[in-house]
């Protein structure tokens, strides 16, 4: 079922076997037939760690959606809440609770909290009348939830905003939870290296959580070399940009939630003949999106112009290994050939729907308005006009595109300059609230105070200084045999992923200047082992670094981290954890002020 | 602290608020449910043994058998949870009737965390030795110090602060001194946990004055800004604006005031509110901009009745044909400028709802103007409005033709708004650049500029070539022919 877990350098089916396991103790609490009310964004991170059948094993029989009013019928012994710690949630849950009350006969309540239970929302049910009405309310800590061999990430959507802009520390609490609960699945990890505020305070907890479990010494052997802790906020620029991997456009155009994509459906219309156009479906296909998938594990970090021919040669391929039929001519032969069938035939399906996916990229990527924006980002990224009102950025406010889309440029232009000259911002800002609407103002304040738009103080602009030195340009990039991470941005090298490739070899001394401009401390923090734990590294085998993402990462940056895990002579292999998988527009979009 | 006697009677006094607990079952009842739970977990043990047809569930993909389908599923099916069941089964029927995979791994988060586990555990043998640093696997999360003294009356900071962190019954109410709570604030902090930060917090403001807390909290960042994080989210709007106040911090104040706007619905009372913003420590620029904001609804509610009743009553032409789709009200600058431009053209300057008016009171650049009028009029195929947007007279009296967003941008906008081609033609030939005249002309098939321009460049080839795309016998077919056989011009190739 998670197989892909399991195939990378370290065994993620481990940590979900973990967390499976604590969901079957929590539901084994609570004896008899049982009802789940969902917080409805927590099924798509549930979907990763359990399917509905473990839930039934469980006597689970009914499931709803958390909505107002009253619970539908259900007759079971047990009703149980899992949801986020959240206010509003708290109000429908107590407005649940008391219309069941008095509708009949008495049912056990039960309230499962998300990561992590919350006072706060206890004394709001409280306030509410219902706090005793729970018999269980308990936590449970998904911190890190698994999603590929290589990936791990606590889904928070709102962790950028509130590291970065309200200063709350909770979800850097949970993301040290994580990394203990990490470290007691697979080792104390030696070595901790960080740049930025947040990364500082997520290894001050560690080491202080460290320090208050007494007892016992970890005898795990470590299976991490280190830990690598970024704050998103060093780099600003990667998200802005447009991803040019297959699956950073898929999530760029389509959006992947929980490693699950909607598709327009016209494309995978089953094809029959005779009666083409009829019967289309309407409902969005629904794709689940991994490395369990062969050919998807193969495409999904190459840069988008290299998957077409990818496609074609599998294609030929597979249109050769259905041909063998007719060479197959002994009962051996043929019964071998049977049997390689239904490979072959997921082989065939999952050909298509990549076919089908390239094409709907492509229509995308060929437009004339794709290709202008990608020139004005390549443009600012390399430096060029970053200074002056882009008259491509006005074009798209008086056409009113979407705001997302050019509060993303506005941004980009700015963290390429860093800062934009106070003439240049008020003539943006002007254009953007006279166009989108005067109440805007809250979203540009935020994006200022995340520094991600904001005007250039003492008339420095020091992005040229960042970019020659970590040699974030590159003119010659090969986007289908790359030799360096800059083939995800065709030319751009993401900056997180060079700091991380920097720290691997030759170390970050050789960069201390340039550590210095970017925001926030960069230390080293050592974890000592027992002498019986030490590593003893055998010749030519690679370390194996997590590198953690405060704030966010996208897909680019993971294809990056990814190519150079693969590199021959690289030593070093990544597994990436993060707050939340994300993009420029659901970034953006986390930073917009709307009515509570 | 060097405090008088007086100020710290008014601690002592201060705390007379009634204290916060989180939990006020005593521990008898939580054991009780202990005992509850592990018979509980002994059935389910022994349930597990015959469930078997449950497990023919189908553990291969989405949508089936995953967590949001099944929501659906079970929702929609309010019969017996049998039939359910048949249901899966025969949806089901394709797919291999995988056999459930038993937990095969002993590890557990929540034996890492938890100090006990339910009987018949694989740690409970460690556990009845909990010295014994055995085990693989939880030892460095092994148990704290703080668990030994659960049922202790005299809890410290540390201890009280553990044990919220663990959501366990904890009453704030011995924290009296202001001292002592500031200490139990420090500890909290000093651990990171926001929920426990959030507690105390709550528990401070609740039993200290508002200005002692203030003024605690000003050199107490972190905690401050849980804070305001925490008024932010409970909507404690009052509060929220006073704490700006004191901390001086005046743009914030300011914004966060005007946030409010959001959450009325009444237009009236909204332009009511947003005048109260008027005036606010926003900065400079931000200052014009609510300004203009509060005048644009001021507008937008004149327009809106006036407009209203124009339409209902059926008398005006522009409305009884062009029915309006929405309400003006709220809509931006830019989008109540188009809809001027659209129902008030002809307006004199002196209604609120003329263009030039509107131009004039929010200062729209001539580009941003030109842009709005021309989608508006095209849009109404108003092509003598079109025409008299560009033309300019000198001072001699002669005309021009001369338009602030280059006449590319024009030819666009009236091609969406699918004008004829003379027009296009018109505005196409006006294009400065002969490349992008050309480009333009061949989009939109303007084939008398085409024609027209190879012939000016005298480009033979892209005149024979331009020739196949025209229609056979057309007039121009014709006219390329006439102009390829004419012995005036000295082709260039």
């Amino acid at each position: 079922m998670a197989a892909h877990l399991s195939y990378g350098r370290v065994n993620l089916n481990v940590l979900r076997e973990a967390v499976r396991r604590e969901l079957r103790e929590f539901l084994d609490k609570c004896a008899g037939s049982k009802a789940i009310v969902w917080d409805e964004y927590l099924t798509g991170p549930f979907g990763l760690i359990a399917q509905y059948s473990l839930l039934k094993e469980h006597e689970v029989e009914k499931m709803f959606t958390l909505k107002g009013s009253r619970l539908p019928t259900a007759d079971v012994k047990n009703i149980i809440f899992f949801v986020r710690p959240r206010l509003e949630l708290m109000d429908i849950i107590a407005e649940n609770v008391l219309s069941e009350d008095r509708r009949g006969p008495a049912r056990d309540f039960h309230i499962l909290f998300v990561p992590r239970r919350s006072l706060l929302c206890e004394q709001r049910l409280k306030d509410l009348g219902v706090l005793g009405s729970f018999i269980h309310r308990e936590e449970y800590s998904l911190d890190l939830i698994p999603f590929d061999g290589d990936l791990l990430s606590m889904e928070s959507e709102g962790a950028f905003k509130e590291c970065y802009l309200e200063s709350d520390q909770t979800s850097l609490y949970h993301a040290a939870k994580g990394l203990m609960t990490l470290q007691a699945l697979y080792g104390t990890i030696p070595q901790i290296f960080g740049k930025g505020e947040c990364a500082r305070q997520v290894a001050n907890m560690m080491i202080r959580m460290k320090r208050e479990f007494t007892g016992s010494q970890n005898s795990i052997f470590p299976v991490f070399d280190n830990l690598l802790l970024l704050d998103r906020n060093v780099d600003l620029l990667t998200p802005l940009a447009t991803q040019l991997t297959y699956e950073g456009l898929i999530d760029e155009i389509y959006g992947i939630q929980n490693s699950y994509v909607k598709l327009p459906p016209e494309k995978f219309a089953p094809k029959k003949q005779g009666d083409a156009g009829k019967d289309l479906p309407t409902e969005a296909k629904k794709l689940q999106l991994n490395s369990a998938e062969e050919l998807y594990a193969e495409i999904r970090d190459k840069n988008f112009n290299a998957v077409g021919s990818v496609l074609s040669k599998k294609a030929k391929v597979i249109s050769a290994a259905f041909e063998e039929r007719h060479n197959a001519k002994t009962v051996g032969e043929i019964k071998q050939f049977v049997s390689q069938l239904p490979h072959m035939q997921a082989a065939r399906g999952s050909l298509a729907n990549h076919t089908s996916i390239a094409e709907l990229i492509k229509d995308v990527t060929t437009s004339e308005d794709f290709f202008d924006k990608l020139t004005v980002e390549q443009e600012f990224m390399s430096g060029i006009d970053t200074d002056k009102v882009n008259s491509y950025i006005e074009d798209c406010i008086a056409q009113k595109h979407p705001l997302i889309k050019v509060l993303r440029l506005v941004c980009l232009q700015s963290v390429c300059n860093s800062g934009l000259k106070q003439k240049v911002l008020d003539y943006y800002k002007r254009e953007i609230l006279q166009t989108y609407g005067y109440e805007h103002i809250l979203t540009l304040y935020n994006l200022e105070k995340a520094g991600l738009l904001k005007p250039q103080m003492g008339g420095r602009n020091n992005y040229p200084t960042i970019r020659k030195t970590l040699r974030l340009w590159m003119d010659d990039v090969n986007e289908q045999n790359p030799t360096d991470i800059s083939y995800v941005y065709s030319g751009y090298a993401p900056l997180s992923v060079r700091l991380a490739q920097l720290l691997s070899r030759p170390g970050w001394r050789s960069i201390e200047e340039v550590l210095r401009i970017l925001p926030g401390p960069h230390f080293e923090e050592r974890q000592p082992l027992p002498t019986g734990l030490q590593k003893k590294r055998q010749p030519g085998e690679n370390r194996v670094t997590l590198i953690f993402f405060l704030g966010g990462v996208t897909f680019a940056e993971i294809a990056a981290l990814r190519f150079l895990s693969q590199l021959e002579d690289g030593g070093t292999e990544y597994v990436i954890a993060t707050t939340k998988l994300m993009n420029g527009a659901s970034w953006i979009e986390s930073l917009m002020e709307k009515p509570f | 602290m060097n405090r008088t006697k007086g100020d710290e009677e008014e601690y002592w006094n201060s705390s007379k608020f009634k204290a916060f607990t989180f939990d006020d079952e005593d521990d008898e009842l939580s054991q009780l449910k202990e005992s509850k739970r592990a018979v509980n977990s002994l059935r389910d043990f022994v349930d597990d043994e015959d469930d078997d047809d449950l497990e023919r569930v189908s553990w291969s993909g989405e949508p089936v058998g995953s967590i949001s389908w099944s929501i659906k599923e079970t929702a929609g099916n309010s019969g017996s949870s049998q039939e359910g069941r048949e249901q899966l089964k025969s949806r089901n029927s394709f797919s291999t009737y995988a056999q459930l995979p038993k937990p095969t791994s002993t590890y557990s988060l929540s034996s890492f965390f938890r100090g006990r586990t339910r009987p018949g555990s694989f740690q409970s043998l460690s556990d009845a030795l909990s010295d014994v640093p055995a085990k693989s696997y939880a030892p460095e999360l092994g148990r704290p110090k703080g668990e030994y003294r659960d049922y202790s009356n005299d809890w410290s900071p540390s201890d009280t602060v553990w044990r919220l962190r663990k959501g366990k019954v904890c009453s704030l109410e011995r924290f009296r001194s202001l001292q002592d709570k500031l200490r139990l604030l420090e500890e909290a902090v000093s651990v990171h946990d926001g929920n426990v930060i959030t507690a105390v917090l709550i528990f401070l403001k609740r039993t200290l004055s508002k200005e002692i807390l203030f003024r605690e909290l000003e050199v107490r960042q972190v905690a401050l800004r849980h804070l305001i994080h925490f008024l932010k989210e409970i909507g404690d709007q009052k509060l929220l604006l006073d704490l700006f106040r004191f901390l001086d911090r005046t743009e914030e104040l300011a914004l966060s005031h005007y946030c409010e706007h959001l959450n009325i619905q009444d237009p009236e009372k909204r332009k009511e509110f947003l005048k109260t913003c008027i005036g606010l420590p926003f900065s400079a620029e931000d200052s014009a901009h609510i300004q203009d904001h509060y005048t644009l609804l001021e507008r937008q509610i004149i327009i809106e009745a006036n407009d209203r009743h124009l339409e209902s009553a059926g008398q005006t032409e522009i409305f009884r044909k062009h029915p309006r789709k929405a309400s003006i009200l709220n809509m931006p600058l830019v989008t109540t400028l188009f809809y001027s431009c659209f129902y008030h053209y002809t307006e004199a300057e002196g209604t609120f709802s003329s263009p030039v008016n509107l131009k004039k009171t929010f200062k729209i650049p001539d580009k941003q103007y030109v842009l709005t009028a021309l989608a508006a009029r095209a849009k109404l195929r108003a092509w003598h409005d079109v025409d008299a947007l560009f033309t300019t007279k000198n001072w001699l009296g002669y005309t021009k033709k001369r338009a602030p967003i280059g006449f590319h941008r024009v030819v666009e906008i009236l091609h969406k708004n699918s004008a004829p081609v003379q027009i296009l033609q018109e505005y196409v030939n006006l294009v400065e650049d002969v490349d992008t005249k050309l480009n333009l002309a061949t989009k939109f098939k303007c084939h008398d500029v085409v024609i027209d321009t190879c012939r000016d460049l005298k480009d033979r080839q892209q005149l024979l070539a331009y020739r196949s795309k025209v229609d056979k016998g057309s007039a121009e077919e014709e006219k390329i022919d006439a102009i390829l056989n004419s012995s005036q011009i000295r082709w260039k190739n």
